[in-house]
């Protein structure tokens, strides 16, 4: 397994490694007192950080590609012990109703700081499970994804703002202003390809961010808007702790919502069009899949979530401005999608709660968060397409067929 | 009317810089027919170099001819070894995988390297030096088009015709071309295509190290994030000349330049970034295939 030449390669590798980030990572200029401080100890790093990941890289291309020419050496990989215990209801039926228990008693448990640590990863869970209607399911890369989120909370701070309107209120605004703005954008583009669509999608966020910057008599640009009123129960105000919990509940309800429709989204007859789509758009046009309002339709189902969740969060953090919506937002809710894996709901789940608690209970870990999203973009792609929970599709089989004699009742 | 031809020089100017990172984006779509979306940060890390290697040859005094030139050399090897690096990590095992997989790892490695950056370095803006020399005949005309202008214009026609050269005229010219045509038949030709899409990454980094000092000298600062709006923009003037055509990047550079430069002059530098996108926008539903470039049609 672990031969000389292998360790030879490793080895030039990581001395390539170690030249590569030589400027960067050893010469440090101290600009106010015109010294170069060098920093070997980075090289030592490098060095050997690149001798191990490249040994580990190597197994497990070598791992891949015996997989890719042999598919069945490695099927057990395949069904993942998750997955298994997804079908199982004697299994996750104890699994589910302990998890109800725990979420609805996490706030009487836990401080606010945790409470509000758990809201943020619903509400990135929520925005995952819309990203992952237009990306998992119907395969097109939307990376301004961020920009229907500054919809929904603009227009839940302005319209509060101006008028006074409640939360409930906007609620539903906010997501139609969301769909909307997801067809605005989505009609003249949807007739790019992939890559386009991307770029496109990338400049519209920008665009986006930029006119809520620049435009201050509409948006109040960089100083953003402060006091927004956080959400009322039955025209009820909480104060400060009892509205984190009540916004928790809010979440965990909003999230439930969520699953229950993009799991009927995901098996209905738009559901399988989109994912046709997605496999082949050609064959799907010829199957007389209308194109255009498929893609449309899961822009703007897409964008509806991020708006809704544009809403909470602007009632949530009761102030917004341009800085909260850059592309790093799309990168992480794009990241929470590739790593749980696109198109699966739990894996969508559990991968935001993954990408956003670690670095919020590994302080260690929060500063290179953005750097380990932007590995994990890539390691995903490399190793495991399909994310960690990969998407299953819904197999219909005959229970009670014998061999040879049809059905039996 | 001088201040018109101010705009149209420095419309010129900038243009120029986009041509040369777009080159970079346009060739290695011609031949693998993938966006790289990390180019903007090789882009950005040439100039990083070029600023670590210009001070510290300041700090041990060396004279300023010889700093212009081993900083813009170290920084050209350096942004080529790691475009030659980032294909062959985030590309390369991806070369059968569905279109959006290496689409992503792109992004992937765009965020990865602008934070390795951020963390190595600082995520301040830091100070550029001008490294390139004044030239005395040129005090004149300084109000409307400095010596730096006219070096990013002159430099940039040098390599331009380099590239053209190159690729009309060299071997490795002739296998890139073949490969963008038709890579199954390429590789029966006996063109090592591996070696090809390596040698383009690495001719397209070193362009957008060129790019990178250029207009880092222009500007006269840098930051970690300057590739990502940057890499856009001459994304943009790609797609506006053609994505896959040489001289459409040249095109496009300039047409977007332009814009860039009237519209800030005569309407309002705010949304200095937001024209470029909606240029981007309407060029992609008029005429997706850009100026220059062809129509393909798709088959089953």
């Amino acid at each position: 397994m672990l031969n000389f030449s292998k360790i030879k390669k490793s080895l030039l590798t990581a001395i390539w490694f170690m030249f590569l980030t030589f400027p960067i990572m050893v010469i440090h200029i101290n600009p106010v007192e015109k010294a170069v401080e060098w920093r070997w100890h980075n090289m030592f790093l490098v060095g050997a950080g690149s001798f191990l990941l490249s040994l580990l890289w190597h197994y497990l291309i070598k791992k891949k590609e015996r997989c890719f020419k042999d598919a069945g050496a490695c099927e057990s990989d395949t069904a993942p012990f998750l997955q298994r215990f997804m079908n199982e209801p004697r299994l996750y039926k104890p699994a589910l109703s302990a998890l109800t228990v725990i979420s609805l008693s996490f706030p009487f448990l836990f401080s606010s700081y945790q409470v509000n640590i758990m809201t943020t990863a619903l509400m990135y869970a929520v925005l995952g499970l819309g990203l992952n209607i237009v990306v998992g399911l119907a395969g097109l890369l939307d990376l301004g994804y961020v920009a229907f989120y500054a919809v929904g909370a603009y227009s839940y701070a302005l319209l509060n703002h101006h008028f006074g309107l409640g939360f409930w209120t906007v609620l539903p605004v906010g997501a139609l202003l969301g769909a909307l703005f997801g067809i605005l954008l989505g009609f003249p583009v949807l007739r790019l390809r992939g890559d386009y669509l991307a770029i496109v999608t990338l400049g519209f966020g920008e665009i986006i961010r930029l006119i809520l910057e620049n435009w201050n008599e509409f948006s109040f640009g960089p100083s953003g808007i402060a006091n927004i009123a956080r959400p009322s129960f039955f025209g009820m105000q909480f104060p400060l702790k009892g509205a984190t919990i009540y916004i928790y509940f809010l979440m965990i309800a909003l999230a439930l919502f969520t699953v229950f429709v993009v799991s009927r989204l995901q098996n209905s007859r738009i559901g399988r069009a989109w994912e046709a789509l997605r496999e082949d758009e050609i064959a799907c046009q010829a199957m007389g899949i209308d194109k255009t309002r498929t893609k449309l339709s899961a822009f703007a189902l897409g964008a509806t979530w991020a708006g809704m969740m544009g809403v909470v969060f602007a009632a949530r953090t009761t102030f917004i401005n341009p800085a909260s919506f850059t592309f790093i937002e799309s990168a992480i809710i794009l990241s929470i999608v590739v790593l749980g894996g696109m198109g699966s709901i739990p894996g969508v789940i559990a991968g935001a709660f993954i990408l956003i608690l670690l670095p919020e209970h590994l302080r260690v870990f929060s500063e290179y968060r953005m750097l380990i999203f932007g590995a994990v973009l890539i390691i995903m792609m490399v190793f495991r397409p399909q994310g960690m929970i990969s998407m299953t599709r819904r197999i219909y089989r005959f229970e009670n067929v014998k061999e040879g004699r049809g059905i039996d009742k | 009317m001088e201040y018109f031809f101010g705009l149209l020089l420095g419309g010129l100017t900038r243009g120029s810089i986009y041509a040369l990172i777009a080159l970079g984006y346009t060739m290695v779509y011609g031949i693998i027919g993938l966006i790289n979306f990390a180019h903007g940060e090789i882009y950005m890390i040439g100039a990083f170099t070029a600023l670590i290697i210009a001070s510290v040859l300041t700090i041990y005094g060396f004279s300023k001819i010889a700093i212009l030139i081993l900083a813009a050399l170290v920084a050209v090897i350096y942004s080529s070894a790691y475009g030659f690096t980032i294909e062959k990590i985030a590309y390369k095992p991806l070369r059968q995988a569905p279109r959006l997989s290496p689409l992503i790892s792109a992004i992937g490695m765009s965020i990865f390297l602008q934070n390795y950056v951020r963390l190595a370095q600082t995520s301040d803006f830091l100070p550029f030096p001008n490294l390139i020399p004044e030239f005395q005949f040129m005090k004149k005309y300084e109000h409307i088009f400095s010596s730096t202008e006219l070096m990013i214009l002159l430099t940039t026609a040098v390599v331009m015709i380099i590239l053209t050269l190159v690729i009309k005229f060299t071997k490795i010219g002739i296998a890139m071309r073949a490969t963008a045509q038709d890579r199954d038949m390429a590789v029966l030709s006996g063109v090592d295509v591996n070696r090809i899409i390596s040698m383009t990454f690495i001719i397209g980094s070193s362009l957008a190290a060129i790019g990178g000092i250029l207009i880092a000298s222009h500007i006269g600062q840098i930051n970690f994030s300057i590739g990502f709006i940057a890499g856009i923009k001459a994304f943009t003037a790609a797609v506006l000349g053609g994505i896959g055509s040489i001289p459409g990047a040249v095109l496009g550079g300039f047409i977007l330049g332009w814009t860039e430069s009237f519209a800030t002059g005569y309407v309002s530098s705010d949304y200095e970034d937001v024209f470029a996108f909606a240029l981007l926008v309407l060029i992609l539903i008029f005429k997706p295939e850009g100026l220059l470039g062809k129509s393909k049609a798709n088959k089953v």
